[in-house]
């Protein structure tokens, strides 16, 4: 691994990473990537640390990112706290599978995955969101755990239903497997679950999915700081950094529109993704 | 029809409180952390770091123990660390409240549910995996 920072002091580290974590945070929060998918690249490339500790930071982040942006959205009243419950044992459960999994296998492969999840990512938020919900009540485990329900729009109060409820809940044990071995929100794949597979309505699905995010970055977090993972010198600047920036970030979404933005962020993405994986391939990681 | 309606005007006090509970952890944990960090940084400025290679051994401050323990020393690093454990449990609490808001709609199938989940957290707390 290149030393980039060897013998760097602890002044200049916590500076360089509060204002990268800030900048992780805003772009995070502007683009809809979230933090997590940044800090890595920024603390393992950029500054050499080594990918244990770097999952430990992102995983604080991702916590940060997601409580800061869930203050702003209970505040509408349309996160499905209910769809949230019911699939959250999916997603903590499988996030402490995915922690274990994470110490049986070599760095370098948890780097090529990370690499993977990136660039799905950058091609998740490029492409163009299609809401399929609709009020159609067909699926019995829907009915039965009361995962049907309502949002406020402006011509007045619209029902929906959900649909698959074991294929969405699947999906969010991948995403929180996920997570859990990459320190990452799964954001990407638990739209995937809750839009295409479930059905929810957009409005529903962004704020439940976030609070999801929180509940099992949680519960893998917990694991990662038994494990040594979570460095206090490096959360430091972390924490403070990704929790300003995407509050910014949340104040700039509301009156700008950010496509132009994405496309760069994806470019700038790929290239992280495409650099890790030639590093965990190659053994330089 | 009416009844969806009513439950999702019920939980609307549910979802205000619930954002202030989220945005007072997430302010409070920074504040610790801030404090913690400006701590650490007086007497440790100059210091060497290395983070180049994952050492478990030589970490500190990784159970809540230590990390209490580290407290009654007003440890900077310690202080960090608290401040990261009480984001950690900003999302826990909104599932202990949502806990109880479903038990005061007389929802006992989502107070178990919640339960579990909870239940799979605080189990996370006592996996003890070799490093």
């Amino acid at each position: 691994m290149y030393a980039i920072f060897a013998g760097m002091t602890v002044l200049l580290f916590t500076l360089i990473v509060l204002v990268g974590a800030f900048l992780a945070g805003l772009l995070g929060s502007l683009t809809g990537l979230g933090g997590g998918v940044i800090i890595i690249p920024l603390l393992n490339l950029g500054l050499g640390v080594d990918i244990h500790y770097a999952i430990g930071a992102s995983i604080i982040s991702v916590i940060a990112t997601s409580s800061g942006s869930a203050a702003a959205y209970v505040k509408e009243g349309i996160t499905n706290v209910r769809i949230g419950m019911f699939l959250e044992i999916a997603t903590t459960a499988s996030a402490i599978v995915g922690v274990i999994i994470a110490t049986y296998i070599k760095a370098d492969y948890i780097i090529v995955i990370f690499g993977l999840i990136l660039l799905f990512s950058a091609v998740m938020m490029l492409r163009k969101k299609v809401d399929h919900s609709n009020n159609e009540q067909t699926s019995i485990l829907a009915n039965y755990f009361k995962l049907n329900g309502s949002y406020p729009t402006e011509d007045g109060v619209k029902q929906y239903a959900v649909h698959r409820v074991v294929g969405g809940f699947a999906m969010m044990f991948v995403a929180g497997t996920l997570s859990g071995l990459l320190g990452i929100g799964s954001g990407a794949l638990k739209v995937i679950g809750m839009d295409n597979i479930m059905r929810i309505p957009f409005k529903v699905s962004t704020t439940t999915s976030n609070f999801m995010i929180g509940v099992t970055a949680a519960a893998s977090a917990l694991v990662y700081l038994h494990k040594g993972q979570i460095d206090p010198m490096i959360a430091m600047p972390v924490t403070i950094g990704v929790i300003t920036g995407a509050t910014l970030g949340a104040k700039i979404l509301i009156k700008t529109k950010t496509d132009k933005l994405k496309v760069v962020f994806a470019i700038v993405v790929t290239f992280l993704a495409l650099q890790m994986i030639y590093n965990g391939l190659s053994g330089k990681a | 029809m009416s009844k969806e309606v009513k439950h999702y005007l019920g939980d609307k006090d549910v979802q205000v409180i619930l954002g202030t509970l989220l945005r007072v952890g997430v302010l409070v944990s920074t504040a610790v952390v801030i404090l913690g960090g400006i701590i650490f940084l007086f007497s440790h400025k100059g210091q060497a770091v290395s983070f180049e290679t994952f050492k478990p051994e030589e970490a500190r401050f990784s159970s809540i123990a230590e990390i209490l323990k580290g407290l009654r020393t007003f440890d900077g690093l310690a202080i960090v660390q608290f401040g990261v454990l009480l984001l950690i449990f900003t999302p826990i609490a909104r599932i202990v409240f949502s806990i109880f808001s479903f038990l005061m709609e007389k929802d006992y199938m989502y107070v178990l549910i919640g339960t579990l989940v909870l239940v799979i957290i605080i189990a996370s707390l006592y996996l003890d995996i070799a490093h």
